[in-house]
C-alpha cells in the first residue's frame, strides 16, 4: 500500500517534470506587481540581486514571518527532543567512538572553509545569488561537522541561544528604527550606495547578516540536539551489515 | 540544453524510484539527496539561482543529515541495525 502511494507520487512528479521539460503552457497569472518590481526595484532599493530586494525590501515582513516559523519549529523540536533525552538518558552516553582519521582530519580541514563560504554567501546576499538562509544553513553544517567527528564534545547551547536572540532582536530593531524615521516597518535606510559594491543597498546586508546568524544558530542547535543521543551505533559496522544484507538478498 | 534537462529528469526519476525499491534505508536517504541535487541543477537552468542554492543546501544537505540522524535514533531506540527493519 505504501509502495503504491509512493509510486503514484513518483508518477505525478514525472508528469510535472515532463510538463516543465516540454514547456507546456500551464497557465499564466497576470503578474502586475512582479512587473512593477522588475522595473523599479533596482533604482529604489539599490541591490544588485533583485531577489534580495524583494525578500528583504518589498517583502520584509514575510521574511520576519519566515524567521518566526523557523524559530517556532526549532524550539518545538528541541523541546520534544530534550524531554525525550531526559527520559531515556539515565544511562549516560559516554561512547566516544573513533570514526577514523579521514572524518576527523577532513572535519578540521573543512571547518574554516565552510565558515568562510557561509559568511561570504551571507555578506554578498545583496550582490550575488544566495543570502542569509542559504549561508546560515552552511554555517550550521560547518558547526555540525566537528560534532560529527568527535561525538563526545558538548555544545554550548546557551551561546547559541544568545547569538540567535541577538540576531532576531537586531532584525526587529532595524525595522523599528525605520519606523521611527517616518518610513514603513523594515523599509531600507542608510541610502543606496553604489550598486554592486559591498556596502550598498542600505540596511539589506545588515538584515541578511541577522537572518544568517539566526538560521545558523537555530539549525546547529537543532542538529546537535538530534545527534546528541544518536551516537550509539558506529557507522562502519552499520554499513558493513547493510552491505552484507544486500549481498545475501541479491544472491 | 534540452539534453541536460532530460538527463536531470532521468536522474531524478531514477533516484525517486530507487528510494522505493532499495533495501537499506541509508541508501534510500542518499537517493533522496540525489533527487534534490538534480532538482537544483534544473533550478539553475530555469534561471533561479537563489532557489537552486536553497535546494542544494537545504534539500540535499540539511534534510539528508536530519533524516540520517532520525534513522540512527530510531535504530538505537529499537536496538536494530538499519537493514534489519526493511520488512516491517
Amino acid at each position: 500500500m505504501r509502495n503504491v502511494s509512493a509510486l503514484v507520487f513518483a508518477s505525478g512528479l514525472a508528469f510535472l517534470l515532463l510538463v516543465i521539460t516540454w514547456q507546456f503552457v500551464v497557465g499564466g497569472a497576470p503578474m502586475l506587481i512582479g512587473e512593477a518590481i522588475l522595473q523599479q526595484g533596482a533604482d529604489k532599493i539599490g541591490s544588485a540581486n533583485l531577489v534580495t530586494s524583494v525578500v528583504l525590501g518589498y517583502r520584509g515582513i514575510d521574511t520576519l514571518g519566515e524567521i518566526a516559523i523557523l524559530f517556532t519549529a526549532s524550539t518545538a523540536t528541541s523541546l520534544v527532543l530534550s524531554s525525550l533525552s531526559a527520559k531515556t538518558s539515565s544511562s549516560k552516553k559516554v561512547v566516544i567512538r573513533d570514526d577514523g582519521t579521514i572524518l576527523a582530519s577532513s572535519a578540521s580541514l573543512f571547518f574554516p572553509l565552510l565558515i568562510t563560504l557561509g559568511m561570504y554567501i551571507i555578506l554578498h546576499g545583496h550582490l550575488t545569488p544566495g543570502g542569509g538562509f542559504q549561508g546560515g544553513v552552511i554555517l550550521a553544517a560547518a558547526f555540525f561537522l566537528p560534532l560529527l567527528a568527535v561525538p563526545g564534545r558538548g555544545v554550548n547551547h546557551s551561546g547559541l541561544a544568545l547569538v540567535e536572540g541577538f540576531a532576531g532582536a537586531s532584525f526587529i530593531i532595524i525595522g523599528i528604527i525605520a519606523l521611527f524615521q517616518g518610513n514603513a516597518f523594515l523599509q531600507p535606510f542608510f541610502g543606496h550606495g553604489e550598486m554592486g559594491s559591498l556596502v550598498s543597498a542600505g540596511t539589506l546586508p545588515l538584515l541578511y547578516t541577522a537572518v544568517g546568524l539566526k538560521v545558523g544558530a537555530e539549525l546547529s542547535g537543532l542538529l546537535a540536539n538530534l545527534a546528541e543521543i544518536g551516537e550509539i551505533v558506529p557507522e562502519s559496522t552499520d554499513l558493513q551489515a547493510s552491505s552484507m544484507q544486500t549481498e545475501s538478498n541479491g544472491s | 540544453m534540452i539534453w541536460v534537462i532530460a538527463l536531470m529528469v532521468i536522474i531524478m526519476l531514477a533516484g525517486a524510484i530507487t528510494v522505493l525499491f532499495v533495501e537499506s534505508h541509508v541508501s534510500a536517504i542518499a537517493a533522496t539527496s540525489a533527487v534534490s541535487l538534480a532538482l537544483s541543477v534544473l533550478f539553475v537552468i530555469l534561471q533561479a539561482p537563489d532557489v537552486a542554492m536553497t535546494e542544494a543546501v537545504v534539500g540535499s544537505g540539511l534534510s539528508t543529515v536530519i533524516l540520517a540522524l532520525a534513522l540512527f535514533r530510531i535504530n538505537k531506540k529499537h536496538g536494530k541495525q538499519p537493514s534489519e527493519q526493511n520488512d516491517a
